[in-house]
């Protein structure tokens, strides 16, 4: 079963290099690329019906024992963030046959995707703290050059800022994990959960959180250290912005889960308290910022700010609930917030332009894809009954049921901005009547609309079936409040 | 030895914030630089500092007393993070080209079409 494990590291990379044997030939290399994103997303499927029947698997690099190398572990929490890492991958492959223009394609976009797709899988199945800093930044290089490929002057201005931040907050994850090593003597997350719980100087071990908080915080883009998104994501072409709209920043958002259930649980009441706190002030910001925004994709990179909060708030109320709620909400985000950038950009196809002034007319011309909009956009306000809604429902379950009552209040009243925006949205694009002719499209806009109305399928059959998804998504909070099994899979018989 | 180096690891993350929040796109450059040095600076101070007993030695080799040996995993973790920061640092220095070029200024109060 190791090469099951592995494979979401494998199959990228080999696909990659393939494409990098045939430069010269930018079809194969569409072709090649897309048959290795179904490729990584059946494997991933299959890692977790293992995962599921038999447990964590982990398994130990070059067979040195843990925690002296290092350790791939797959929980419940990575095989699902895996198996919604290679379905964003394939519906972005498909979109990208016509989204991704000849010059880019033959600089090399393929090989980049699935770059991508091998840290952000790495980063996933990783059990070492130092390990996760490396895949981090395979991941950070390969969105820095898909970010600045193309060299439009907005390209480049949004990738300064973007590489500038991460850069920073790279700089800090580095030194927060050599202290991290210099207090507990270890950097393999299992023995960190062992040591840093019996640890004799529990203010150290929380100073030392609030590092990897701000650290990931930027990676995750919470306020207030949200800034590079909003100024970054709307400026590559579509596929790229897709792609790093449903995943990157989920990332960083799986990063502080898995270190603030996994490592920092000693002083709940402060750290966790504070991330409540601040999860609340990023859904705020995030939600005002995009009711101010008058383009597309604009509007879009505000409110996954605002969806940021809702994923973090689950573990700021850190109850088995919420945290299911908050694994359940990151399933429906990224499946919804992929589908509306790509409806983007079949929008922006037809006329060129992304400006909501400028948009008109769909619901006339083309009812299907207002359709197609109307289900993630829904379903991201949380309109039963999509997959959005009962993502919030259960999450305010969560909140209520400890009496967590202004968050839950401010979560409510975001819904309804974040429906507010969506409606705008659908009002300038869809409903006014159209302010301009429509360009003419060529023959391989198909492959745009297959993706969009696959993941558009999804949301409404999470919404329909919700049962089994939540079971899923419990099951990985109890194995993340419960970290026995996790250390004990990763350690072995040694304690 | 710990009191000099963590006064110049101070030091260095005081000049890398200057430089960040400096306006021309260079000097934030060089901020970034001081910033991965900075870290690694610390990762090598906080992992202790071991003087003249290496990790590998011959086999015959009398143990150092107390039985004490540098620990060779924080300059590992190092050597990787400045390999990891040079290549960065080689795409960002060609990111400042073509901003330039691009822009025509280094001034980051210029940089600001794509926020309005």
């Amino acid at each position: 079963m190791t090469l099951l494990l592995i494979s979401p590291i494998l199959i990228p990379l080999i696909t990659a290099a393939l494409c990098l044997l045939v430069w010269r030939r930018p079809v194969w290399q569409r072709w090649l690329g897309t048959a290795g994103a179904f490729a990584l997303l059946s494997a991933s499927g299959l890692l977790l019906k293992l995962v599921w029947d038999r447990g964590i698997q982990a398994e130990q690099m070059g067979s040195w024992p843990a925690p002296f190398g290092i350790t791939l572990v797959a929980d419940l929490f990575s095989a699902v963030m895996i198996v919604l890492a290679g379905l964003t991958g394939a519906a972005v492959f498909v979109y990208s046959h016509g989204n991704i223009d000849r010059f880019r394609e033959s600089f090399g976009y393929y090989p980049l995707m699935h770059l991508l797709l091998m840290g952000v899988c790495g980063a996933f199945l990783t059990g070492d703290v130092f390990n996760l800093y490396v895949w981090f930044e395979v991941m950070l290089i390969s969105s820095f050059v898909l970010l600045a490929l193309g060299g439009e002057r907005g390209q480049i201005e949004g990738a300064f800022k973007y590489v500038t931040l991460n850069l920073v907050s790279s700089g800090f994850f580095l030194a927060a994990v050599g202290l991290l090593y210099s207090v507990a003597g270890t950097l393999n997350m299992a023995d960190l959960a062992v040591k840093l719980r019996e640890t004799s100087n529990p203010p150290l071990i929380t100073a030392l959180a609030m590092l990897f908080l701000v650290a990931f915080g930027i990676k995750a883009a919470v306020f207030p250290l949200f800034f590079w998104l909003p100024a970054s994501y709307h400026t590559p072409p579509v596929a790229v912005s897709a792609m790093f709209a449903g995943l990157l920043t989920k990332v960083g958002v799986y990063a502080l889960i898995r270190v603030f259930t996994l490592l920092f649980v000693q002083d709940p009441a402060y750290t966790h308290r504070l991330i409540l706190v601040i999860s609340g002030l990023t859904m705020l910001t995030g939600v005002l910022g995009a009711m101010s925004q008058n383009e597309f994709r604009r509007v879009l990179s505000f409110h996954i700010v605002s969806q940021i909060g809702y994923m973090i708030m689950g573990l700021g109320l850190f109850t088995r609930l919420a945290l299911a709620a908050s694994v359940f909400y990151i399933i429906h985000h990224i499946i919804v917030k992929t589908n509306l950038f790509l409806v983007a950009g079949i929008v922006h196809r037809h006329t060129g332009t992304m400006e909501l002034k400028r948009l008109g007319g769909f619901y006339e011309s083309r009812p299907l894809l207002a359709l197609l909009f109307l289900v993630p956009a829904l379903s991201l306000a949380g309109v039963p009954p999509l997959s959005g809604f009962f993502a919030k429902f259960f999450l305010v379950k969560g909140g209520l049921a400890i009496e967590q009552y202004w968050i839950v209040a401010v979560s409510l009243f975001v819904s309804i901005l974040t429906l507010f925006s969506m409606i705008k949205i659908w009002a300038e694009v869809f409903w006014k009547p159209a302010s301009e002719p429509e360009q003419a499209v060529s023959s391989r806009a198909r492959s745009l609309w297959a993706p969009v109305a696959a993941l558009a399928a999804i949301t409404v059959f999470i919404g329909v079936g919700v049962e089994p998804v939540f079971r899923l998504s419990d099951a990985a909070a109890v194995q993340m409040l419960n970290p026995e099994e996790y250390i004990r899979v990763v350690l072995g018989g040694n304690r | 030895m710990t009191l000099v180096l963590a006064l110049t690891i101070g030091l260095l993350y005081g000049a890398a914030m200057y430089m960040i929040i400096r306006r021309s796109i260079v000097k934030l450059v060089f901020g970034l630089v001081l910033l991965s040095h900075a870290a690694n600076l610390l990762i090598f101070t906080v992992g202790g500092l071991t003087r003249d007993h290496p990790p590998l030695a011959p086999e015959q080799a009398a143990l150092p007393h107390p039985p004490a040996v540098a620990d060779p995993l924080p300059q590992a973790l190092i050597l990787t993070a400045i390999v990891i920061s040079f290549g960065v640092l080689a795409f960002v220095l060609a990111l400042v080209r073509r901003t330039v070029a691009s822009a025509g200024t280094d001034d980051l109060d210029d940089l600001r079409t794509t926020e309005q």
